[in-house]
C-alpha cells in the first residue's frame, strides 16, 4: 500500500478525431510520464477513444476557485454589447 | 522529439493523402519544411493585422460620440488584442517564438493586412471598418475554419464566432449616420468612398498574379481563391450599401443576371502594391507605435519576471 502512495497522479486528455481538441477524460496513477501515457492508453482508449494523447501531472495543473466566480466572471454580466445579438438590424440586413 | 518510420518521400505521400482527406494536421505530425514556413508567414501575418489593427480603432477610443459607442468600440479593439493572442500562440506550435514573430514584424520581413495603413479621418470611418474591413475579414476567415492545421482552424471557429458582433457594431453606427442629417450622411459616404476599395484589396491580388496561392491550395492552407472571397464580399455588400441609401464609389459595379453576380471596375493594383511595399499612407507611423508600445511596455515583462524570481527565492528559502 505504501508504494503505492508514492505513485504520482497524472491527467488524461484524448483527441477524439484530427482537428478536435484535447479533451479531459479523467486520471490516473503512475511511476513516470511515459508509463502514464501507457496506462491511459490501456484504461482509457480500449475502444479506439481517440487518435492522441496527452498526460499532465495534476499538481501542474492551476485551477480558478469556485468561490472566486463572483470576481472572476461577474464583470462580464454587464457587457451585453460584446454579443452580436445586441445589435438590432432590420431584416433586409440582417444576415450579417 | 517525435521518431518517424517512413522515408521523406513516403512521408511527404502520407500528409498530402491526409490533407486530401480532409483530415487535420497536428503540431506533433511530421510536415513538409515548406508548409510549416507557409503556415507560419500567413498566420503570422494574420496575427500581426490583429495587432496593427487595433491603431485605426483605437485612435477614436477617446473621441466616440457617447458613452454606449465608447464601451463598444473598446470591447472590440480588446477582441483584436485577444484574436492577435489566439493566433500568436497557434503559431507558436509550429516551432517559432513570440519573439521571433514580433522582431520579424519590426524589421518589415513580415506583412500584415494593407488596410491598416490607411487612417481613420472621421468617426464615420470607425463604423466603416467594423462593416467592411471586419466584413471582408470574416468571408475569408470563415473559409479559414477549414483550413488543414489544425490547431489555426480552432484558432479560426473562436475568432468567427466573436467577430460577428463587430461588423454588426459597425453596420449599426453607420445606419445613425446614414439615416441622420445630410452631414451624417455625407460623412457616411465619405467614409465608404475611402473604406471601399482597399477592403476589396484585403483579399489580395487575383489569382494568377498570387505568388503562395497555388501551393496553399494544394496544401489546404487557403481553401477558397483571393477572387472568389472577393466577389463573395462584394456580393454580400452590395444589398447593404442599398439599403443605407449610399452609392458604391465603383462606376461599373452592375448587377449580372447571367453569373447572379456583380460585375465591378478594376482595383488599382498600383495602390495596391504601394500600400504593401511600404509606401500608404500610414505604414511608417504604424509600426513606429508598434515599436514605442512594445519598448514602453518592457518594464511590465521585466517586472514580471522579477516577481516571479522573488516568489521563487521565497520559496526556496
Amino acid at each position: 500500500m505504501s508504494s503505492d502512495e508514492k505513485l504520482k497522479l497524472f491527467e488524461v486528455f484524448v483527441r477524439s478525431k484530427r482537428g478536435l481538441d484535447h479533451k479531459h477524460v479523467g486520471s490516473l496513477h503512475a511511476e513516470d510520464a511515459e508509463q502514464a501515457l501507457e496506462y491511459a492508453r490501456d484504461c482509457y482508449t480500449r475502444r479506439s477513444e481517440g487518435v492522441s494523447l496527452w498526460v499532465v501531472n495534476s499538481s501542474d495543473i492551476v485551477a480558478s476557485q469556485e468561490e472566486d466566480a463572483e470576481s472572476f466572471y461577474d464583470p462580464m454580466d454587464d457587457k451585453p454589447y460584446r454579443h452580436a445579438t445586441h445589435y438590432q438590424l432590420p431584416d433586409a440586413v440582417n444576415n450579417m | 522529439m517525435s521518431q518517424f518510420k517512413l522515408n521523406d518521400e513516403q512521408l511527404e505521400q502520407a500528409f498530402q493523402a491526409r490533407i486530401d482527406a480532409e483530415q487535420k494536421i497536428e503540431p506533433k505530425d511530421w510536415m513538409p519544411e515548406t508548409y510549416r514556413k507557409n503556415l507560419i508567414r500567413q498566420m503570422s501575418q494574420h496575427a500581426h493585422s490583429e495587432v496593427i489593427g487595433m491603431q485605426p480603432e483605437g485612435n477614436w477610443i477617446s473621441r466616440a460620440p457617447t458613452l454606449r459607442r465608447k464601451m463598444v468600440l473598446l470591447a472590440k479593439v480588446q477582441d483584436e488584442g485577444g484574436h492577435a493572442l489566439y493566433l500568436y500562440s497557434a503559431t507558436e506550435t509550429l516551432g517559432v517564438t513570440r519573439e521571433e514573430l514580433i522582431e520579424a514584424l519590426h524589421e518589415g520581413r513580415a506583412k500584415y493586412a494593407s488596410i491598416f495603413n490607411y487612417p481613420s479621418l472621421s468617426w464615420a470611418d470607425i463604423g466603416a471598418i467594423g462593416w467592411l474591413v471586419d466584413g471582408a475579414a470574416i468571408v475569408n476567415q470563415i473559409t479559414l475554419q477549414r483550413t488543414s492545421y489544425g490547431p489555426y482552424a480552432r484558432a479560426m471557429v473562436r475568432i468567427c464566432k466573436e467577430e460577428s458582433f463587430h461588423q454588426r457594431q459597425g453596420y449599426e453606427s453607420l445606419m445613425v449616420l446614414a439615416f441622420g442629417s445630410p452631414e451624417q450622411k455625407a460623412m457616411a459616404q465619405d467614409a465608404l468612398n475611402r473604406w471601399w476599395w482597399p477592403a476589396l484589396m484585403m483579399f489580395g491580388p487575383h489569382d494568377g498574379e498570387s505568388a503562395h496561392s497555388a501551393q496553399s491550395m494544394k496544401w489546404k492552407i487557403k481553401r477558397k481563391s483571393n477572387d472568389e472571397l472577393r466577389q463573395a464580399f462584394i456580393d454580400q455588400s452590395m444589398p447593404q450599401i442599398e439599403f443605407l441609401g449610399l452609392k458604391v464609389p465603383d462606376p461599373d459595379m452592375k448587377w449580372n443576371d447571367e453569373r447572379g453576380s456583380y460585375d465591378h471596375g478594376e482595383l488599382d493594383w498600383d495602390e495596391f502594391q504601394r500600400v504593401i511595399n511600404g509606401d500608404g499612407p500610414c505604414n511608417r507611423d504604424r509600426i513606429e507605435h508598434h515599436k514605442k508600445a512594445h519598448a514602453e511596455g518592457a518594464w511590465v515583462r521585466d517586472a514580471l519576471r522579477a516577481y516571479e524570481g522573488k516568489k521563487r527565492q521565497r520559496l526556496a528559502a
